[in-house]
């Protein structure tokens, strides 16, 4: 054996290569000052960002816009704590992501030496699974099992924790090409006895409704899902994480459910006789008081993660494994013998979405802020990634936008993350150069990260900003609108915002402003041509709310709003 | 209702903490815990007794799964199984009763491991049932402390 050892440091950027790593997000430190000399010297491009939250977001956007592993790197303490929202963030939203933590040395480690955190005991609710790397010779093996667990299975967030003298060591480097973690075994191919059951129990339905989630998107199952509804025939819903897993225009298609969701999708789900949920986990935001949630539904429930069946709903017939593997199963048998449409429960469908359609005021002096959205739709043509902040924005963007393709809406949908947006459309922007890719933000939210205007700046990431302006926090005033009598406790921004093309302009990226409706489409045009980062200040109606409305823990057809205004 | 829980872990620092935060963190309660090696050093067992209705149960012994470091979860309570948890009790005794305490302790099949003229020390082995009814028989003599180990659990016969 002639192989030479290598360093620590140089061990992880080669094992990055191995595992096809070409961008990575960070910020440097002192204990990962090894690995930025090996960055330095490696043709794995970093991006610097301007606050490790950030890098996370980032990850994460590049993560959900391709399917493949983020990764984001930190240094001990301070900037290990600092990943934790945006590892908490990908791990409510199931992201596949690798964060690397410098940490001071082994012999160190439960000292309080200096810039010291126990960030493996800080992430272990908030990850998939994490490491401390205790000796060099197990470095390249753990950054295999930590990849391998980040994408199989339930994708999630796995993070590494470096002492610095694994980064200083030397070991042979020795990567392997396949794993298996024998109490890691994930369920990937449904039981083919379940998927007939499930056949007969839709071909018996009356008014079934489809529930798509997350998972079909991280299951690259969009196109197995939009076969399924043509074979079969049922309205389909999507979740926040599962908008554009199925043309959200469709004839089929009942757009979101839920809080914010449409009046119809959720008429329909408390009229069904079956729901066929997959990918999906029956968060709160969606069934809204469990007892009352679809009273007359049974319930087929397909997930890859055994935990979420049963968890929140009881389920006639669970369906353990890949939402593509399940349905392109399912698939199959229907080609063999096709079900008929549900003619009858399809008109109730086309009735419910004739009366109740998602509507909003138009003023001619005010800026609707679903308007915006409806003008970016048109601008766009659908050929757009877009992002999110967290808030009334983000549900409106939810709403309005034309969802055509999967893995091109990236919101925190879980943890519902202010300040994930932007750094998650830099993110995005990175993983798909030469795409548009907007990031939809609210004036509250665009301010938690907004230090990032430096990066975009320095790579020219041509991310565009669309702030929708209302000089509140917009989501949590509309709570205290209607729960709280008015009392605007801590929301009204108004006098107390920066002047955000100014600030744009500071950081040397284009700021715009539109303030009357007539001006929208000309801003909006020209920030989508413009070859760099954007900010636009649209300022909008003031008092605007998101409607329909669940109120929390009521019963999701109980709205206010049905309609989408009042 | 009571469930034994037997949980095969990888041997390795830090299982116990995922363990633990899992529970905390789901909201489940752990009636007791036990943990030691196994006959192979590489894995070691968790034994948990944890009270809830099924679906609770459920519910814990699919997130013990989810953990990557663990292999294999069993639950006891519907098998053939058998319970073990050994308890140090500390006791007060005087002249007059002290010949009644070891007649219980004796009927227990408890040891009498430390005496003085104010207190025993008594170590009793036995499952959740006889350790409660040894417990509440020594009650009004006067409890001066308990420590117990938890509860471990073998099924029975030979199969795994």
């Amino acid at each position: 054996m002639s192989a030479e050892k290598m360093k620590g440091s140089k061990i992880l950027l080669e094992s990055l290569k191995k595992e096809g790593v070409t961008d990575i997000f960070g910020y440097p430190g002192g204990k990962v000052l090894h690995i930025y000399d090996d960055i330095y010297k490696s043709d794995i491009k970093h991006y610097l960002v301007r606050h490790e939250q950030a890098a996370a977001h980032a990850a994460d956007g590049y993560a959900r816009s391709t399917g493949k592993v983020g990764v984001c790197l930190a240094t001990s303490g301070p900037g290990a704590t600092n990943l934790v929202t945006g590892i908490a963030t990908a791990n409510m939203d199931s992201v596949p992501m690798v964060a690397f933590t410098g940490q001071v040395s082994s012999g160190d480690i439960g000292t309080d030496s200096f810039q010291e955190a126990d960030i493996i005991g800080i992430t272990m609710p908030v990850t998939k699974h994490n490491f401390l790397v205790k000796d060099v010779k197990d470095l390249a093996l753990t950054i295999k099992k930590a990849f391998y667990i980040a994408r199989t299975g339930r994708p999630g967030p796995v993070l590494v924790d470096l002492p610095v003298d694994v980064t200083v060591n030397k070991a042979i480097f020795n990567y392997p090409e396949s794993i298996i973690i024998p109490s890691y075994k994930p369920t990937t191919k449904g039981s083919s006895r379940q998927i007939k059951n499930a056949i007969k129990m839709i071909r018996e339905a009356k008014q079934p409704v489809v529930l798509a989630g997350g998972g079909v998107v991280s299951a690259n199952a969009s196109e197995e899902l939009r076969e399924f509804i043509s074979l079969t025939k049922m309205p389909v819903s999507s979740t926040l994480l599962g908008l554009g897993a199925y043309p959200y225009n469709d004839y089929y298609s009942l757009q979101m459910p839920g809080m914010h969701g449409t009046a119809f999708s959720n008429f329909a789900i408390q009229e069904a006789d079956l729901l066929i949920s997959i990918g999906m986990r029956f968060d709160d935001r969606i069934t809204g008081k469990l007892d009352t949630f679809a009273p007359n539904a049974k319930v087929i429930h397909i997930d890859i993660d055994p935990a979420e069946i049963g968890k929140c709903i009881a389920t006639v017939l669970p369906i353990v494994g890949d939402a593509k593997e399940v349905l392109k199963e399912m698939n199959a048998y229907l080609k063999e013998e096709s079900i008929e449409a549900k003619e009858p429960w399809l008109k109730i469908i086309e009735k419910l979405k004739l009366d109740y359609p998602l509507t909003y005021k138009m003023d001619k002096n005010a800026i609707s802020p679903q308007y915006v959205l409806e003008v970016l739709n048109e601008l766009t043509n659908g050929d757009a990634f877009y992002t999110t902040e967290v808030g009334t924005h983000q549900m409106w963007a939810a709403q309005y936008l034309n969802h055509t393709q999967p893995r091109h809406f990236i919101s925190s949908g879980g943890l519902g993350t202010m300040g994930f947006g932007f750094p998650a459309a830099m993110g995005v922007q990175v993983a798909n150069p030469g795409k548009t890719v907007i990031n939809i933000a609210g004036d509250g939210s665009f301010q938690m990260n907004i230090q990032e205007l430096s990066t975009v700046s320095y790579y020219n990431i041509p991310v565009k900003n669309i702030i929708l302006n209302n000089q509140w926090l917009g989501m949590v005033r509309q709570w205290q609108e209607l729960f709280f009598e008015e009392r605007y406790s801590s929301t009204d921004l108004e006098g107390m915002q920066p002047d955000f093309v100014k600030v744009a302009e500071a950081y040397g990226v284009l700021g715009l402003r539109a303030t009357k409706p007539a001006e929208v489409r000309e801003v909006l045009k020209r920030a989508l041509s413009h070859n760099g980062p954007v900010v636009v200040d649209i300022r909008v109606v003031r008092e605007e709310n998101v409607f329909p409305m669940v109120p929390a823990g009521g019963a999701i057809d109980k709205m206010i709003g049905e309609r989408g205004s009042i | 209702m009571r469930h034994v829980l037997s949980v095969i872990v990888e041997n390795k620092s830090g299982v116990l903490a995922r363990v633990a935060g899992l529970f905390s963190r789901r909201g489940f309660n752990i009636d007791s815990l036990a943990v030691g090696a196994t006959e192979k050093p590489e894995f070691s067992r968790i034994t948990l007794v944890v009270t809830g209705e099924d679906l609770v149960i459920e519910q814990i012994t699919k997130q013990l799964y989810k953990l990557i470091d663990t292999y294999k979860v069993t639950d006891l309570t519907a098998a053939k199984h058998i319970e073990r948890e050994m308890i140090l009790v500390k006791v007060s005794i005087n002249a007059n009763n002290r010949s009644e305490v070891i007649e219980i302790v004796d009927i227990f099949r408890g040891k009498i491991i430390d005496v003085s003229d104010k207190n025993m020390t008594v170590e009793i082995t036995g499952d959740y049932e006889k350790n409660e009814g040894f417990l509440s028989l020594l009650k009004k003599f006067g409890i001066i402390e308990i420590v117990r180990t938890g509860t471990v659990a073998i099924q029975r016969g030979t199969g795994n």
